[in-house]
């Protein structure tokens, strides 16, 4: 399977997915952990998946999402967007709001925390 | 990068652009303008990743934080 196949079926299959440089565990960018954070704080599981090992992971997610930056989060295949998105969604209270719109009423702490390595 | 955001929204009630590390390379940038108005925040940063897609290509631009707002 091509990274493409890979970041599509993450994208695809995962209720919020976030690509990241560095995993929840050993977070490797600052704005990374932004939105990371606020994912966490409003009560998401995450799906992530680190795109440093390989530089081609990000050029072909950038392809799909049209998004030239790291993060990227998507909830239900949709982008929201990247960490600043993410962080003002969180202040306004959307973010909680696009969540249970899309994820349902029970979507706070629903399963554990993932990470995809795909290199 | 003023010039580019300016070209690109010649609408622009503010457009300004912060060194965030004096480093002149890690930037905010804050984008006012009517024609943002009723685009999603997706939409808005797609608007200036474009305008900015030269330097951000070339690396001039190591980080990009984004602040739009559309017409109050």
């Amino acid at each position: 399977m091509t990274y493409t196949d890979k970041i599509k079926e993450v994208i695809d299959g995962s209720d919020v997915a976030i690509f990241m440089k560095g995993t929840p565990q050993f977070v490797m960018c600052g704005n990374s952990d932004r939105a990371l954070q606020a994912l966490r704080r409003a009560g998401a599981t995450v799906t992530a998946v680190d795109v440093l090992p390989d530089p081609q992971i990000r050029q072909d997610l950038t392809a799909i999402s049209g998004w030239p930056t790291i993060p990227q989060v998507f909830v239900k295949g949709e982008l929201v967007g990247g960490a600043d998105i993410v962080e003002e969604l969180e202040a306004s209270g959307e973010l909680g709001e696009t969540l249970r719109t899309k994820l349902g009423d029970d979507f706070a702490g629903v399963g554990d925390e993932r990470t995809v390595a795909l290199a | 990068m003023r010039g580019l955001l300016q070209s690109a929204f010649p609408d622009a009630q503010e457009v300004d652009v912060i060194d965030r590390t004096g480093g002149g390379d890690h930037f905010q940038v804050i984008v006012a303008a009517p024609s943002l108005t009723g685009l999603s925040l997706v939409e808005q940063h797609r608007r200036v990743y474009e305008a900015l897609a030269a330097p951000l290509a070339d690396g001039t631009i190591h980080e990009l934080r984004i602040k739009t707002k559309g017409a109050a």
